[in-house]
């Protein structure tokens, strides 16, 4: 191989049959039987799904928790193509493949909730899909993005296999696939929020805000810088690697920044709005609205200086508490402030907790099997 | 409303100028829909019901469903709620004592839950692959099980909770009233209007309707008047009204009709509101109560639909895509400066 500069991507190699993958197995296989069921029964079968909670764990956690967690590949990329900072390159592949995984995962958490999903073609037929559909322009987009990072990832893959004439050809036009890659998800995890304006006065208005398009996009940009530094933190501890503080310090400022640029916006909306009030009464809203303030306004505190950015278990900390904020949005905003009338309750039932904890045990085996055979992780020093 | 709207517009270029750092965007705020003149829709006059559900069991048979249980003993259908298999329920509002009919404190009262038929429905704009769509003559809201995904966002997005899903069925469909337009071919129209002994549903254009409810809503509490069964004739096609058994009828209008069925009764004491003649926009399905109507169960909804305003921030900023190509071209020409030709030689300086 070429020069051993050390961000050069080379395959972590050990072995593939470990607890951690041995866990994950097991867990997909019981996956599998419940997504069995599900499909021979029903969705009544193993859900709690009802007409008053027809969204419920695998739309809400799953999709959208679930797609702007994988949002490190486009907010690492964003970073380094588009804002032209080259130092943050060795972060691109490992972010760019927990991205790819979760947002196929996120995909085909889709079917699984449909309750259709035989008719699933229609979204792409032109005689059947309806532009004014905000869940048409969602569905569409993350179709496209996945096909868009598979593109983006597949170097990974032809420089294992040895393709080296296709990846030049790949390379030519690589800025527009990064282009694509980074104009997708501002569209679709925009349009993700943007999904509950159609609900009117069944959210909570301290969530539903003609700015809730911005709102998601934030939350996404910043959930993707977070999960890199929790991924970065785990990797490094998992595969006895040394973190990247050098780069992870920098990125983290980044954050911060856009953390306060949310902040603003989001009390902004609320004051202007004039539902604040709405947010001291003493109802779960108003103590989840706060809840999830918190976990943007704690970081500050907790890697708001240079010297505490260096700390990698501060890093990590901060890092879940933005990815809990903006999960916190997203569940707040269709689960727990939405209200469609009186006589409806819904918490998951366990077979829906074990699909949606096999989905991430699966995006863990991948991402295994993945590092450990295929040129993702920057070589060590 | 206007102003609203252009709140609405400001936010949304701010919020467009922020989130892409482009200059320019084509606002494109669109108002709520009216009902078309012709609408279709139904009357319903909580101070007529007698609560007797004949509608509930008549939906039941038109549509082909099944009978849903709630007792221990499963012999009589009896759904709690609408459901994937029950479009039409007579709801029931109970107070005190429960002395007086219509009364909001010691009495009782009923309301019929069932597809309101909006103006600007949001199932129609929620559903991403054209299943629900609205008649552009009649304005019935349809369903189209061969296209829907099942994605259930109509149920999420009906602010009357009426779009159900059938989650006991593994080809489980969406189910709702569509005013048994599979019936009107045969001159049949809603099932719950052609069997409601008192007239308490009533079907008709959606305009006759609102007139017909102004005009109880203006007599006097305790009189006399006359109230009319089935299907609401307007004074103009009474005019050409054909023979008496109804058949002349049929052939001018397409409505297999009784014999018209006035009888006379006496005026409930109203709450001074039509229900859904400006509720999002307005619905096509009118309803008159003698109790404050969020207590029995309708919402207290704004002018306008949240359609508008979700459609409005999706064109807004994908109308033409104008706006999503324009970014990709700013992105593309920074990325192809910004992308080495090696890329895996990686850790430039």
């Amino acid at each position: 191989m070429s020069a051993q500069n050390h961000s050069v991507p080379v395959p972590v190699g050990g072995p593939l049959l470990n607890k951690t993958t041995f866990i994950a197995g097991a867990l997909i296989v019981l996956m599998a039987a419940i997504l069995l069921y599900r499909f021979i029964f029903g969705l009544g079968s193993v859900t709690n799904l009802n007409d008053g909670y027809p969204w419920g764990l695998w739309i809400v956690v799953d999709v959208m928790i679930g797609s702007a967690l994988a949002c490190g590949g486009f907010s690492v990329a964003m970073l380094v193509y588009i804002f032209n900072k080259g130092e943050y390159h060795p972060l691109v592949r490992p972010a760019l493949l927990a991205s790819l995984l979760g947002y196929t995962l996120a995909g085909a958490g889709v079917i699984f909730d449909l309750g259709r999903w035989w008719n699933i073609w229609n979204m792409f037929w032109p005689g059947s899909v309806n532009p004014n559909s905000v869940m048409f322009e969602v569905a569409v987009c993350i179709t496209a993005y996945i096909v868009v990072m598979w593109i983006e990832f597949s170097p990974v893959f032809l420089e294992k296999l040895g393709l080296r004439d296709m990846k030049r050809k790949l390379n030519k036009f690589l800025f527009l696939i990064i282009a694509l890659g980074t104009l997708l998800p501002m569209m679709h995890q925009s349009s993700l929020g943007t999904l509950m304006v159609v609900m009117g006065s069944q959210v909570h208005p301290l969530w539903q805000t003609p700015f809730v398009p911005l709102l998601f996009l934030l939350t996404a940009i910043i959930m993707g810088y977070a999960v890199v530094l929790f991924e970065s933190c785990v990797a490094s501890s998992a595969y006895r690697r040394s973190i990247e503080v050098h780069l992870l310090n920098p990125m983290a400022r980044i954050m911060l920044g856009i953390v306060a640029a949310y902040i603003a916006v989001r009390l902004g909306d609320v004051i202007f709005r004039g539902v604040i009030g709405r947010s001291f009464h003493l109802s779960l809203e108003g103590l989840m609205f706060w809840l999830e303030m918190a976990c943007f306004v704690a970081p500050f505190l907790i890697i708001g200086t240079e010297a505490q950015r260096r700390n990698p278990a501060r890093l990590f900390v901060a890092g879940i508490l933005l990815v809990l904020g903006g999960s916190l949005l997203r569940l707040n905003g269709f689960l727990i402030g939405y209200d469609t009338g009186p006589g409806f309750r819904y918490f998951p039932a366990l077979p829906e907790i074990l699909v949606t904890m096999g989905m991430f045990a699966t995006e863990v085996l991948i991402y295994v099997v993945i590092t450990r055979r295929f040129p993702v992780l920057p070589r060590e020093a | 409303m206007s102003s609203r709207r252009d709140f609405l517009k400001g936010c949304l270029a701010g919020g467009t100028a922020l989130t892409v750092g482009a200059g320019s965007a084509p606002v494109q705020a669109r108002d709520t829909y009216t009902r078309p003149p012709e609408a279709m829709g139904l009357l319903y006059d909580a101070t007529l019901c007698i609560g007797c559900k004949a509608c509930m069991a008549a939906c039941k048979q038109a549509n082909n469903n099944p009978a849903e249980f709630s007792t221990s003993d499963q012999l009589w259908d009896t759904p709690l709620d609408t459901s994937g298999h029950s479009f039409n329920i007579i709801k029931m509002y109970r107070n005190g004592t429960m002395e007086t009919k219509d009364a909001e404190i010691n009495g009782y009262a009923f309301m019929k839950t069932s597809c309101m038929h909006c103006a600007d429905p949001s199932c129609v704009s929620a559903c991403p692959v054209s299943a629900m769509t609205k008649d552009p003559v009649n304005g019935i809201v349809a369903y189209n099980p061969d296209k829907c995904i099942g994605c259930r966002y109509c149920v999420a997005a009906c602010p009357f909770g009426i779009p159900k899903y059938q989650y006991d069925d593994p080809l489980g469909r969406i189910g709702k009233c569509e005013l048994c337009r599979h019936r009107h071919k045969d001159g049949h129209y809603s099932a719950c209007a052609e069997v409601c002994p008192t007239g308490a549903t009533l079907f008709g254009r959606t305009e006759d309707l609102l007139a017909e409810a102004k005009r109880r809503l203006a007599l006097k509490p305790g009189t006399v008047t006359s109230y009319p069964r089935g299907r609401l004739r307007p004074a103009t096609e009474k005019m050409l009204q054909g023979q008496a058994d109804g058949k002349g009828e049929k052939r001018r209008h397409g409505w297999r009709d009784e014999p018209d069925q006035i009888y006379e009764g006496t005026v409930g004491k109203y709450v001074q509101h039509v229900y859904g003649e400006k509720e999002y926009g307005g619905t096509q399905v009118l309803k008159l109560s003698g109790v404050t109507f969020e207590k029995v169960g309708m919402p207290n909804l704004p002018p306008y639909s949240s359609a508008a305003t979700s459609e409005t921030i999706q064109h807004t900023l994908y109308g033409g895509l104008l706006m999503p190509i324009a970014v990709l071209g700013a992105l593309s020409w920074v990325a192809k400066r910004n992308v080495k030709p090696d890329d895996d030689s990686g850790g430039e300086s």
